[in-house]
C-alpha cells in the first residue's frame, strides 16, 4: 500500500469511459430515446409566493396529442405533520419542490406538467392550464425574511412560539467563548454578505421513464441511482423493487443533482398512458428552479492574543435555505473554523427560508460560505498583529491532536504541509505590479465514506470487469481501474469499469462528499482481494499443493516455501481459462459502509489586478496546495483541485442570482449568469501534498470539495491588498467594486 | 404543417431530411439523425456545447435553422476521429485528462481543431480566446487549453 514505486496507482491512465467522451458517444440521460415516446413539459409559477386557488387542466387535456396532465395531487402526499427522512432530505419538501400543492413558493416553483406526442404540444398545452393565483407578498432575501413582519411562507414553521422564516439550527460549541475573548487582546468582527449562486453544470436535468407491466425503468442524470429510485418511489407509491434506476452518463453535478426534479412526473405520466415518458429541463429552468446553493448574511468574530495566538472565535451563518427548509448550515458552522487550533469556538447556524428555489447541495456545501467570512477576519487580523497571513495561520493551524469545534480530534492531518507548501513556493515571492494584490486562505471539508458496493469479476480470457454503484462525475473509473490492476498485477487496460444500475450492483449512496473514489476504493480493494485468494486456492489445485504456498505476484501465482520453482507460475490468463475444472467462475463482490474518510485541507494564493477605470478584478495567477492523501489519478485530483478553483473565482467575482421587485428571477441564463469563460482565467497551478490517510488502505482523502472552500477569501484577501480597501459582500463584479472606489458617483448614477 | 425536405451534406456524407420551419439544426441532428454527440447546454448559444461546422465555420447548432442546411456542409464530433483512429486533440484530452464529465467536450473539441486548422501555432491567449464561447463547469480550462497547446506543438512537428 501507498508506496510511490506503485505501477498504476499514481499513474495518468486513460480513463475507461474516455474515448466514448471525445467521439460524442457517450450516453447521456438526454440522448436516450424509446419506441413510442412521449414528451413531458412542466408549467411553472409566474409568481413568488402565491396560492394555488385552482387548477384547471380540461382544455389542455382535450389538447390532441395530450397524453397527461397531471398536478400536486397526482403524487404522494407528505402532510406537513410527519417528517419522512431519506439521508439528509424530507419528503415533505421534497414532494412539495417537485410540485406546488398549497402554494407556489418561488418563480418556476412547479404547478403541473403535461405529457404530448410532441414538445411543441406539449408546450402548447402548458398555455391552456388555467390556474388561479391567489399572489401574496414575497420575501428574497435572508435579512428580511428574518424580519418579525416578513411574510410567511409555511405557517407550521415555528420560531420563538410564533410562524417564523427561521426554520432551523445547528450550534457547536468548544471550551468557553466569552472568558477567552475576555484574555484576547486584539478582536476583528466584521460582517459578510453573499448571493446565491447556481452549481452550473452544463448539462440540464433530463430523465427517460418507461413503465411496463407494472415495472418502471428509469434513465436519468443524477448523482444517485439509489437515490434516484428511492426518492421516485416514495413520491409515487411504487415499491423499490418496481423500479429500476439507470445512471446515464453525467454532464455535471457538483451535488446539484443529489435530489430529484423530473423523475416523478414522467413516472406518473408514463405509468398513466403507457408510453415511456422523456423530459429534459431548458437552461432557464435550471437556473429558476434548481440548485442552487444558499446566499448568505454572516458575522464573524475573532481575538488573538499579541503573539498572534487565536484564544477566541465566535460565529454566526445565516443561510438562504430557499422555499423550504435545508440549508447547508452544518458545513458553514462546522467547517468554519474548522482548520485552526481554537480553545474556544461558538459557531452558530441559522436555517431560513424565502420565496427563492430550494437550495440543493453545491460542492462542500455551505463551507465556503463559512470559510469566505473567517479567511477574511483571518487576513485582518494577522494585520492588526503585523503578522504575514500564512504565519499566522501556521501559528494556529490544526494539527493531530487537535479538538475541532464540530466534534472530533483530529488524527494525522496535512493542514501544516499545505501553509508550509504555499509559504516555499516561487508564487509567494513573485513580485507584483500596480494595481495587483495577493491574498492567501485557507479551507477545511468534512470528506465522508458511507455505503459502497463493487463486484470484480474475471472473465474467462482472464480481462477483469469491476461493477461499482456510484455515477462517475469526474474521472473515478479510471482510479478503479489504477486500483484494480495495480492489486492484480495486470495492464489497467484489461479492466473495464462499469456503473451498475440499481438491479445490477449493491447499494451504493450518492456521488457526493467527496467520498467516491474513497469509498469505492475501499470496496473495489477488498473485492479484488477475495479473488487474488480465489486464484491462489485454483493455482494450488492446478498444483495440488497448499493454497498457503501459493503467492500472487505481478499477475502470476507462484508456488512459494517448500514448493518455490516447483511449478512455472500460472498468470491470470491460465487461471481464468481452467476456472470451470478448478471450481466454476471467479469473481467477488464486497459491501461495506466505509469509514474513517478523514477531513482534507488546502491553502490557496492568488493573485489579482484590478481596473480602477473599470472595476474589474481579473485573476493573474492562482496555485492551490492541497493535502490529497494519495492521488490513485493525478490528473483527475488536479482537475478537481483546478475546477473547483474556477467556480470559486465565479462565486467570488462575477455570479449571482438577480431578482425584480416582484421576486422574479431576471438571470435565467449563460449569457447573464455569468460563469468564468477560458478567457477570464489564467493557468490554475495545483500542488498535490500526499499525506497519507492511514485509515484507507491507498491512503486516499477526498479530494473534489476542498478547492471550493479556500477561494472566496483568498480573492477578497487579494482584491484589498490590490487596493487597500476591504470588501464585505460578493460578487465583487464590475459595479460593485466601483461601489467601493467611488461611493458618491456610484450613489449618483443610482 | 408540412414538412420540409432538405439536402445536406454531414461529415462528407450526403445526407437527407425532413423537418418543420422552425426546427433547429440540433434539434434535427440529435433526434431524426440521431446524432447525439452534439450537446444543448442552454439552446441559445452561451455555452456552445452544440458546436459545429457548416461550411467549416464554426456555428452553434441550437442557433442555426435546420432548413439552413439545405446545399450546404455540416461537421459534427460524429466526424471528427476516422474510423477508431482519433484525432490527435481527442488522443490529447485523453492523455491529459482535459475532460471530467464530457458534456461540453465535443463542442470544444470542435472548436479546437477549427483554430488549429486557422492558426497552427496559437498562442495561450489565443486558445483561451477562441474557446471562450465554449463553457466549462468542471476543468476551469487549464487542462483543455495545455491540450490543445501540447496538440498544437505536435501537429506542426508532425508536418515537418
Amino acid at each position: 500500500m501507498n508506496i510511490q514505486s506503485n505501477k498504476w496507482i499514481g499513474q495518468r491512465t486513460i480513463r475507461p469511459d474516455g474515448a466514448d467522451k471525445v467521439t460524442g458517444r457517450a450516453a447521456y440521460a438526454a440522448d436516450t430515446t424509446l419506441p413510442g415516446m412521449i414528451w413531458g413539459k412542466v408549467l411553472r409559477s409566474p409568481h413568488a409566493h402565491a396560492r394555488i386557488l385552482s387548477i384547471d387542466t380540461t382544455k389542455a387535456a382535450a389538447l390532441p396529442g395530450v397524453k397527461a396532465v397531471i398536478t400536486g395531487a397526482d403524487l404522494v402526499d407528505f402532510p406537513v405533520e410527519t417528517s419522512v427522512m431519506l439521508g439528509i432530505q424530507d419528503m415533505r419538501w421534497m414532494a412539495r419542490n417537485v410540485m406546488a400543492r398549497e402554494k407556489a413558493l418561488f418563480h418556476g416553483h412547479p404547478v403541473a406538467a403535461v405529457a404530448a406526442t410532441t414538445e411543441s404540444i406539449a408546450e402548447q398545452a402548458l398555455a391552456l392550464i388555467a390556474v388561479t393565483y391567489e399572489v401574496l407578498p414575497h420575501v428574497i432575501d435572508v435579512e428580511a425574511a428574518m424580519h418579525p413582519d416578513a411574510p410567511i411562507l409555511h405557517d407550521f414553521i415555528r420560531h420563538e412560539g410564533r410562524p417564523s422564516n427561521i426554520a432551523g439550527r445547528i450550534e457547536n460549541r468548544l471550551g468557553d467563548v466569552e472568558s477567552g475573548f475576555a484574555a484576547a487582546e486584539v478582536v476583528i468582527e466584521r460582517s459578510f454578505r453573499t448571493e446565491p449562486v447556481h452549481q452550473g453544470y452544463i448539462e440540464p436535468h433530463a430523465a427517460l421513464v418507461s413503465v411496463t407491466d407494472g415495472k418502471a425503468t428509469i434513465w436519468s442524470s443524477s448523482q444517485g441511482q439509489f437515490m434516484v429510485r428511492a426518492m421516485s418511489g416514495l413520491l409515487t407509491g411504487m415499491a423499490q423493487n418496481d423500479i429500476r434506476a439507470i445512471p446515464a452518463e453525467i454532464g455535471g453535478g457538483f451535488g446539484g443533482k443529489t435530489i430529484i426534479y423530473l423523475e416523478p412526473l414522467a413516472l406518473v405520466m408514463a405509468k398513466r398512458t403507457g408510453r415511456p415518458v422523456k423530459m429534459v429541463m431548458t437552461r432557464e429552468e435550471v437556473m429558476r428552479a434548481t440548485g442552487p446553493t444558499s446566499g448568505s448574511a454572516s458575522k464573524v468574530r475573532i481575538g488573538a492574543t499579541k503573539d498572534g495566538r487565536i484564544v477566541a472565535a465566535q460565529g454566526v451563518f445565516h443561510l438562504q435555505a430557499g422555499a423550504f427548509p435545508g440549508s447547508p448550515i452544518r458545513g458553514a458552522a462546522g467547517c468554519a473554523f474548522a482548520p485552526y487550533n481554537i480553545p474556544n469556538v461558538h459557531s452558530l447556524g441559522i436555517d431560513v427560508v424565502s420565496n427563492r428555489p430550494k437550495v440543493a447541495a453545491y460542492r462542500a456545501p455551505g463551507a465556503p460560505l463559512g470559510a469566505y467570512a473567517v479567511e477574511c477576519v483571518m487576513d485582518e487580523l494577522a494585520e492588526a498583529l503585523g503578522m504575514a497571513p500564512l504565519a499566522f495561520r501556521l501559528k494556529n493551524a490544526a494539527k493531530q491532536g487537535t479538538k475541532a469545534a464540530h466534534g472530533p480530534v483530529f488524527p494525522r492531518i496535512g493542514f501544516v504541509e499545505t501553509i508550509e507548501a504555499a509559504m516555499a513556493h516561487p508564487h509567494y515571492s513573485a513580485p507584483l505590479g500596480p494595481n495587483q494584490g495577493r491574498g492567501v486562505a485557507s479551507g477545511f471539508w468534512f470528506n465522508a465514506g458511507g455505503e459502497s458496493s463493487a463486484q470484480v469479476n474475471v472473465n474467462e480470457d482472464g480481462s477483469v470487469v469491476v461493477i461499482t454503484g456510484h455515477p462517475d462525475i469526474g474521472g473515478s473509473r479510471a482510479a478503479t481501474a489504477n486500483i484494480t490492476a495495480e492489486l492484480l498485477g495486470i495492464d489497467y487496460r484489461q479492466v473495464s469499469v462499469l456503473i451498475g444500475d440499481t438491479s445490477t450492483i449493491g447499494f451504493s449512496n450518492l456521488t457526493g462528499g467527496s467520498r467516491v473514489t474513497y469509498a469505492s476504493a475501499m470496496v473495489v480493494t477488498q473485492s479484488t482481494e477475495k479473488v487474488i485468494t480465489t486464484l491462489r486456492e485454483r493455482a494450488a489445485k492446478i498444483w495440488k499443493i497448499d493454497p498457503e504456498a501459493v503467492t500472487w505476484e505481478n499477475g502470476e501465482a507462484r508456488p512459494a516455501g517448500a514448493n518455490a520453482g516447483q511449478f512455472p507460475p500460472l498468470t491470470l490468463p491460465q487461471i481464468a481459462a481452467r476456472a470451470t475444472e478448478t471450481g466454476g467462475p471467479i469473481g467477488a463482490g464486497v459491501q461495506l459502509n466505509t469509514t474513517g474518510a478523514e477531513g482534507g485541507f488546502a491553502t490557496h494564493i492568488c493573485d489579482v489586478e484590478v481596473d480602477q477605470a473599470l472595476g474589474i478584478v481579473r485573476v493573474l495567477r492562482y496555485t492551490a496546495f492541497q493535502d490529497v492523501g494519495r492521488a490513485i489519478h493525478p490528473g483527475y485530483v488536479e482537475g478537481q483541485m483546478q475546477g473547483g478553483v474556477a467556480q470559486g473565482i465565479g462565486w467570488a467575482l462575477s455570479e449571482e442570482y438577480i431578482y425584480d421587485r416582484q421576486g422574479r428571477l431576471e438571470n435565467a441564463g449563460f449569457l447573464d449568469y455569468r460563469m468564468p469563460v477560458a478567457s477570464d482565467l489564467p493557468m490554475l497551478d495545483a500542488v498535490m501534498i500526499e499525506v497519507p490517510n492511514p485509515k484507507h488502505p491507498q491512503g486516499v482523502r477526498g479530494v473534489g470539495e476542498v478547492p471550493l472552500v479556500p477561494p472566496l477569501g483568498a480573492i477578497a484577501n487579494a482584491v484589498h491588498a490590490a487596493l487597500g480597501k476591504r470588501f464585505y459582500a460578493l460578487p465583487m463584479s464590475p459595479p460593485k467594486v466601483l461601489e467601493v472606489l467611488e461611493p458618491a458617483e456610484a450613489v449618483g448614477k443610482g | 404543417m408540412a414538412k420540409l425536405h432538405v439536402t445536406t451534406t454531414i461529415n462528407g456524407e450526403p445526407a437527407e431530411f425532413l423537418c418543420e420551419p422552425q426546427q433547429s439544426m440540433l434539434d434535427v441532428l440529435r433526434g431524426p439523425l440521431g446524432l447525439t454527440g452534439s450537446k444543448e447546454g442552454c439552446g441559445s448559444g452561451d455555452c456552445g456545447a452544440c458546436t459545429i461546422t457548416l461550411d467549416g465555420r464554426l456555428v452553434c447548432a441550437c442557433l442555426m435553422l435546420a432548413v439552413e442546411a439545405e446545399g450546404h456542409a455540416i461537421g459534427t464530433i460524429e466526424g471528427m476521429a476516422e474510423g477508431d483512429t482519433l484525432h490527435p486533440l481527442q488522443q490529447k484530452f485523453l492523455e491529459l485528462a482535459a475532460l471530467q464529465c464530457g458534456i461540453c467536450t465535443p463542442g470544444v473539441l470542435m472548436a479546437a481543431r477549427d483554430l488549429l486548422e486557422r492558426n497552427p501555432d496559437p498562442s495561450e491567449t489565443e486558445v483561451r480566446f477562441y474557446l471562450a464561447g465554449n463553457l466549462c463547469r468542471c476543468t476551469g480550462y487549464d487542462k483543455i487549453i495545455r491540450a490543445v497547446l501540447e496538440t498544437a506543438a505536435e501537429m506542426r512537428e508532425g508536418a515537418r
